[in-house]
């Protein structure tokens, strides 16, 4: 029952929010902020008291479940299930809730209570994403969270916002479909081998398939969730999405609707169509490498601050598809601890980027410089979140990358000398970054205030959890690695098996 | 004809009552509001009549109507739309200073057209029916007679549908020369028994499939629609969209698939060539309009498109999806035309998609009900287009036709921009203030559309009540 409230106390809080609006703008945002906080404690106190017993759990694999017949028709059923990984997940999605509400406080001044309507739908349609493990739902979940983000890319954004926000909407919409039908093939494969219609994942788990329907079904899956992560050839609507959207929208884009991606390769491509993925794990991991290189080339170049970071991200989560598709227990650590670490410290810098453009009312590196004189403690933080994308040791980032390489470099040392070029291409745009925007003399005699006390206690937290990320990992990986044993369970032989 | 034919019929025969009394009412005395009463109370008890006549199903009155649970669903169907589509007339008429009061007289016939044609049997009443409709509409469409579209519209309108039905009247000549008999269940025999080679059949089927294709506005014969649509009134344009197409449909579905027609090779490729050029010609259309009236023409000619997918699954699962699906084109086709009739004037129709700039911050409310109905006809989950489109594909999926349903999906995103453009435009705010057309919004319509919004929200998220009762239509 306690993940029913989760995403209704989003839903609810939301409508209040709106209503109250009316009257006080105030007093919407501290619903809002009310919410992501009680969920956020929720899923604290949820950690701290099964955190001992996570690999024996009560109800069979997960740690809470809710299952409710829905369409019984269809066999389609309202179930949600939480296990370590989900936990981390959601924690990561109230965590960057609070951070997107109080990042709003300022910056968005007209229609805020329909602002935080759909800023709290947002959030309980990737609570969704993140605990269905009913198929259709998880689709269902997947589809709805994307009408209020248009929203708020395409009324709260910048210049170019019907553009960024349709396209967004589309390129997921479509490759969303391609999911419908995968889903509905395996459904329908599920029912030809066993006489039952379901759409649980723990009973489609190990349907026996043909190779190439296997092969297809696994397609449209990866599709959807490569749209999302982004794989490079389907990456073009996230830096335009990124860019164009408010500071919320893009902590919440960067920070969690690229993970519900990972996430489903993770929970989903893999675990179902084993077989599928080990032949495809080849093409996933060159793309997971191109995208990488390409991705932190195509950083270097830019001049917009959120441009840039957008651009960093999909080099970030080539690193998080290299270690899935690699699939052994090192690469799969890493790639959980990439996704959590890239959610902070990106998220993190495009806080920064709101707070920039909140004051100079620009994002264009070439009209910064020396920012350090007049903002010392807010280019402080922006030089950490930095070092974090560049993956300096001591921060969250570095521990996942690392991982993720020493895992791959037992399925293939090239491709792992070729990312850790990557790694070395993240040094010059972070650095860029920094000196560009921060360093070097005030050559436009900016005289702006430093950090306020809201934005303080926006970006502490975020240093505090990078660093713990970065320095005692463990807890963290005590709790998904129950869940990483078992999803490696469903697969019988090792997924990447290259040439070396 | 005895007694318990009369109570199977007597939906039918309340509403053809309800047309001739609502017609001595007006040659009285005219009222609008009375009259709106009588003809809502007339859709309410031929509603309530379709219970008393479920006791005698399934039953063949004559050789030409079979009543049926199929026959009483569509009935509900029709005379619900109707009910509907009879208070936005109400709300919109209101407007214009002109005689209303026939208008509802045509209403109910068209309907009582619908009905017949749901449940008929035999050519003539095939005939019978599709003359009652589209007769009735020829004079719908041109309500306003003042203004030049709807005029335009209506004798476009005439010509062209007498031209099909001349051609679907030679078909069932032809057919009736070659198996000497006009009974449905007979010819779908016939088809379905492998008389592929019997040419004289087959021109016949292809000529009442153009005059069925007409009705239905599926390309290549589709040229009437987005012209009808901006030129009729909009609750009329509501009403051939909903009530017409789908009393057609209905009527295909029942002899193509119930009768195992379906087995026909030939028949089947013309449906999908039909079906894939629908989908594509409709949506690509649509990307080039500028008016809301012409978008959702197009828009519909692709819907029929999908309907057609489903269809050719055949079977259990694809009737099933095509009535599920047609019930959540309804809600939504008359949701989004009740917008635009709500929101027009008596001057002018709010048809250009700069009247709708910034209306959200405006009129929120009516804008929610126009977004969650352009959503739906996008297929986005909660609302009762996503699970129509759902069951398509899965309907598709089930018998494996990959690629009916690749380009299903390709061209619904296709679709999906041009809704999100109009969502767009509600959500922009406007430079300055543009003119409102209706200045007012009338309690009556607000009432209609909340409805259907509930409704269409209610089968987008726990459609279980509705698919129980499709499958009693459709037992397994």
């Amino acid at each position: 029952m306690i993940l029913i409230w989760l995403i209704a106390i989003l839903l609810v809080a939301g409508l209040v929010a709106w209503a109250t609006a009316r009257w006080s703008t105030q007093a919407a945002r501290w619903v809002a902020l009310a919410a992501t906080l009680a969920d956020f404690f929720i899923t604290l106190v949820l950690w701290a008291r099964y955190y001992g017993q996570l690999s024996i759990l009560p109800q069979g694999n997960w740690i809470e479940q809710v299952d409710w017949k829905w369409i019984p028709s269809f066999g389609i059923h309202f179930h949600l299930a939480l296990d370590g990984l989900s936990l981390l997940l959601i924690m990561l999605t109230f965590f960057l809730g609070i951070v997107s509400v109080l990042v709003s406080w300022k910056e968005i001044q007209d229609r805020v209570g329909f602002f935080h309507l759909n800023l709290l739908w947002v959030l309980a349609g990737i609570t969704g994403v993140f605990l269905a493990i009913d198929l259709f739902l998880f689709y269902f979940a997947w589809e709805v969270m994307l009408v209020p983000m248009y929203f708020l890319i395409a009324i709260w954004g910048h210049e170019r916002r019907q553009y960024a926000s349709v396209k967004f909407f589309l390129f997921t919409q479509l490759s969303g479909l391609l999911m419908l039908i995968a889903i509905l093939g395996l459904y329908f494969a599920h029912h030809a081998a066993t006489g039952i219609y379901t759409f649980e994942y723990e009973q489609l788990l190990g349907t026996p398939l043909s190779s190439t329907a296997a092969w297809w079904m696994m397609l449209g899956f990866f599709i959807a969730f490569a749209v999302k992560l982004p794989v490079v050839p389907v990456h073009t609507w996230l830096p335009d999405a990124h860019t164009e959207a408010p500071t919320a929208g893009s902590v919440i884009l960067a920070g969690l609707l690229l993970k519900t991606g990972a996430y489903g390769l993770l929970r989903f491509v893999v675990p179902l169509f084993p077989d599928a993925a080990h032949r495809f794990a080849p093409f996933a991991m060159t793309l997971a490498v191109i995208g990488i290189l390409y991705g932190g080339m195509l950083a270097l170049g830019q001049s917009d601050f959120k441009r840039l970071v957008a651009y960093t991200s999909v080099s970030h989560l080539g690193f998080v598809l290299l270690g899935i598709f690699a699939w052994n227990e090192l690469a799969l650590q890493g790639a959980v601890i990439t996704m959590i670490a890239h959610g902070i410290s990106t998220g993190a810098l495009f806080v920064i980027a709101g707070l920039l453009q909140e004051r100079m009312h620009t994002r264009q590196l070439d009209r910064m410089s020396g920012l350090w004189n007049t903002m010392p403690r807010l280019s402080g933080a922006a030089l950490l979140f930095a070092l974090g994308s560049l993956g300096l040791p001591g921060l969250g980032d570095f521990v996942g990358e690392f991982l993720v390489l020493m895992g791959t470099y037992r399925v293939s040392p090239l491709l792992t000398i070729l990312a850790t070029i990557g790694v070395l291409v993240a040094t010059f745009y972070a650095l860029r970054l920094v000196q560009r925007a921060f360093h070097g003399p005030n050559l436009h005699e900016w005289n702006l205030p430093d950090l306020g006390k809201r934005e303080t206690a926006i970006l502490a937290p975020m240093i505090v959890a990078l660093l713990w990320l970065g320095l005692y990992p463990l807890p963290v990986m005590n709790t998904f690695k129950p869940v990483l044993n078992r999803l490696q369970n469903y697969v019988s032989r090792p997924v990447a098996a290259l040439r070396r | 004809m005895n007694g318990t034919d009369a109570i199977a019929l007597l939906p039918l025969i309340v509403l053809a009552g309800t047309a001739v009394l609502v017609m001595l009412a007006t040659a009285v005395r005219r009222n609008h509001g009375f009259t709106l009463i009588l003809t809502l109370a007339g859709l309410a008890a031929a509603f309530g009549c379709i219970w008393i006549a479920a006791s005698t199903v399934p039953r063949q009155v004559t050789s030409l109507l079979l009543i049926d649970d199929y026959s009483l669903f569509y009935f509900g169907l029709l005379i619900a739309a109707s009910f509907a589509v009879a208070i936005l007339c109400y709300d919109y008429f209101e407007k214009h200073d002109i005689n209303r009061e026939e208008l509802y007289i045509l209403l109910l016939i068209a309907t009582l057209g619908g009905a017949v044609l749901v449940a008929s049997s035999h050519f003539a009443s095939f005939f019978l029916g599709l003359e009652m409709l589209s007769i009735s509409l020829y004079a719908m469409v041109s309500y306003l007679p003042l203004r030049r579209l709807p005029l335009e519209a209506g004798i476009k309108y005439l010509i062209l549908a007498a031209t099909s039905a001349a051609i679907l009247l030679f078909g069932m000549a032809l057919i009736y020369a070659d198996l000497g008999t006009m009974n449905f269940s007979r010819v779908a025999y016939a088809l379905g028994a492998g008389s592929s080679s019997d040419t004289l059949l087959l021109c016949g089927v292809v000529l009442i499939i153009t005059g069925i294709g007409f009705k239905l506005a599926v390309f290549p014969f589709h040229l009437w629609t987005p012209d009808v649509y901006e030129g009729a009134p909009a609750p009329v344009a509501a009403f051939v969209a909903t009530v017409s197409k789908g009393a057609m449909f209905a009527l295909l579905l029942r002899y193509f698939y119930r009768s195992g027609a379906d087995a026909n090779r030939q028949l089947l490729l013309v449906f999908t060539i039909i079906a894939i050029a629908s989908m594509i010609g409709g949506n690509l259309l649509a990307l080039l309009q500028d008016n809301v009236k012409r978008v959702l023409a197009y828009s519909s000619i692709a819907h029929m498109g999908y309907l057609l997918v489903a269809f050719l699954t055949g079977g259990q699962m694809g009737a099933r999806a095509v009535t599920f699906y047609l019930v959540a084109y309804f809600i939504t086709t008359l949701g989004a035309f009740g917008v635009v009739s709500v929101l027009s004037g008596g001057d002018a129709e709010a048809e250009h998609i700069a009247d709708y700039q910034g209306l959200f911050w405006r009129r929120p409310a009516l804008a929610g009900v126009f977004t969650v109905m352009l959503l739906s006809l996008a297929g986005i989950p909660m609302t009762a287009g996503f699970l129509g489109k759902f069951y398509i594909v899965a309907a598709g999926a089930s018998s494996a036709n990959w690629a009916l349903i690749l380009i299903l999906v390709v061209t619904s995103v296709i679709g999906l921009y041009y809704y999100l453009r109009i969502v767009a435009v509600m959500y922009f705010t406007p430079e300055q203030e543009p003119v409102l057309i209706a200045p007012q919004i009338s309690t009556l319509g607000g009432v209609v559309l909340g409805t259907l919004a509930i409704l269409l929200l209610w089968v987008g998220t726990y459609p279980s009540p509705l698919l129980n009762m499709i499958r009693t239509v459709f037992p397994s």
